[in-house]
């Protein structure tokens, strides 16, 4: 038999095998499918001045949502009604509904303790507190109730290999917590949020104090932490948000201006403003 | 793009980037018209200048290519910028092959000077529309101009019919003649010259496309694409 590429075929006798290629699409819309917490109608005020204005949007729940914009946007009074942070201070409020798995955690009735055992924050500068590497892991824990020593300690075991510190701090556990790097002191504080299972983590420029390779070392913690909790990062640093999040939200004068998944809003945002921000445009 | 970017020496950077590519369109567009003309008038000088300026576009070519790595190294452009500075990768390297082309017309042209027979009439209604197509491509370029583009893409087919009949047509005088087989067969590959160049010239508009609305319609039955393109509207 003669082979097939020796036989006398017009190009017309050779099937062709795939259909003709579809266009491929600018990236579409993904859009967020389980919502672990969903925003409504949010307004804030600090004593009486208005600083956010009607956002509106679904955070994903087991994923990485970043939250970007210019200083002054409202970003970071936005993450800090996921945790009730502004009922410490005087004069703040919150309006609107702010739901975690069905439930207005910002209407009456809501402990803001119970609320931040299932929100945890990391904040820019690390902030250990002023005692063992140990102690700082196990305060939360030992919060909770009281746990056999055994326990306790497979649990702080546990959080500082989940927050990638282990290695580094397994023989000074009983140093204190203060004397680590600023890398070091920043993963200890993930060790200590990770430690009481929260269910949302939320970070406001948990890397603006690091230096690039502690900086990556976040990141990936970041990208392992997918699945397990729900992330909210608010980040100056726009490649990072591009990096670690699947959706982004662009504030702009406590307006959310634009809300959706990374990969369109770097490539094909629809708003000119989030164009003209992650572009470099901003006047 | 609308307004400046905060840092003014990504803009003068951007420009730059946008303008030198233009240039090298605009050298590419040259090359070929006058090897067009080489090869029609016996021109033999255009057409040695002709192949010897293809080195500029080469060097031009080269010059796009380190602003552009340099714009991705120093800035990290996103949305219109990055898809801009996508399209620009790849539109040089179109444009750098159409200035190949151009100078293989004019290599077939000093190989015609000595043989008695001329260029047929299919040949010299492609080098038109080819040379129309190409100017046309740039303009959708330089003006982010979609509707252009979609126009040039629609046109191709009609350079792939006037290549098909300039083939037959100069089987035909090959047949009658077969003693100047060797000079038609050179007529024949400046035909096969310009039909390459037009897919080229519709390469550029297929990134004209993605840099504006950031469909990829490479490959893709124009049919689709413009079907695809409409929808939006």
């Amino acid at each position: 038999m003669t082979p097939m590429h020796r036989a006398n075929l017009s190009p017309a006798d050779i099937p062709l095998e795939k259909p003709p290629l579809e266009p491929t699409k600018a990236p579409g819309r993904r859009k967020v499918k389980d919502a672990k917490i969903s925003v409504r109608g949010l307004n804030f005020f600090y004593d009486g001045k208005q600083a956010l204005f009607d956002n509106t949007l679904d955070i994903a729940g087991g994923e990485v949502t970043a939250f970007i914009g210019p200083s002054g946007c409202g970003k970071s009074t936005h993450i800090r009604c996921y945790n009730r942070m502004y009922d410490l201070y005087k004069g703040q409020r919150a309006e609107g509904e702010l739901l975690m798995d069905g439930v207005n955690i910002i209407g009456a009735g809501v402990s803001s303790l119970d609320l931040r055992h299932r929100v945890g924050m990391i904040f820019q500068k690390p902030t250990p507190f002023p005692m063992t590497v140990f102690d700082n892991v196990a305060y939360g824990l030992r919060l909770r109730g009281r746990m056999p020593k055994s326990e306790l300690e497979g649990r702080v075991e546990e959080a500082l290999k989940g927050a990638a510190l282990w290695d580094e701090v397994k023989d000074s556990l009983h140093h204190q917590g203060t004397n680590l790097s600023g890398g070091q002191q920043q993963r200890l504080c993930i060790a200590r949020a990770v430690a009481v299972e929260p269910e949302v983590i939320l970070m406001d420029e948990p890397c603006s104090a690091l230096d690039p390779i502690a900086t990556g070392k976040i990141e990936e913690l970041i990208d392992g932490f997918r699945g397990r909790f729900t992330i909210i990062i608010v980040t100056h640093n726009m490649q990072q948000a591009a990096r670690v999040s699947d959706y982004t939200a662009f504030f702009y004068m406590g307006k959310l201006v634009e809300f959706g998944d990374t990969e369109t809003l770097f490539t094909m945002p629809r708003n000119q403003q989030t164009e003209d921000y992650i572009t470099g445009r901003f006047g | 793009m609308p307004t400046a970017h905060t840092v003014k020496r990504f803009d003068d950077e951007l420009n730059g980037l946008k303008s030198q590519v233009l240039a090298l369109g605009g050298l590419v567009e040259k090359a070929i018209a006058n090897s067009m003309k080489a090869l029609l008038t016996r021109d033999m000088e255009l057409a040695r200048l002709t192949i010897n300026r293809d080195r500029a576009i080469n060097a031009l070519e080269v010059q796009c290519d380190e602003l552009t790595r340099r714009i991705l190294v120093l800035r990290q452009p996103a949305a219109g910028d990055l898809r801009f500075i996508i399209s620009a990768i790849k539109v040089v390297t179109d444009l750098e092959r159409m200035g190949d082309l151009a100078a293989h017309i004019c290599k077939n042209a000093i190989k015609l000077e000595e043989m008695p027979i001329r260029p047929k009439a299919g040949l010299l209604g492609m080098s038109e529309l080819v040379q129309q197509q190409v100017s046309r491509a740039l303009d959708a370029m330089a003006r982010g101009d979609i509707d252009l583009a979609m126009e040039v893409l629609a046109k191709d087919a009609a350079i792939d019919e006037l290549y098909h009949g300039t083939y037959r047509e100069i089987l035909t005088y090959m047949l009658e003649s077969p003693s100047q087989i060797s000079p038609y067969i050179m007529l024949s590959n400046v035909a096969k010259n310009l039909e390459r160049i037009g897919d080229h010239a519709t390469n550029i508009c297929e990134m004209v496309i993605y840099m504006i609305r950031g469909h990829d319609i490479r490959h893709v039955d124009h049919e689709a694409a413009a079907a695809l393109l409409r929808g939006e509207e």
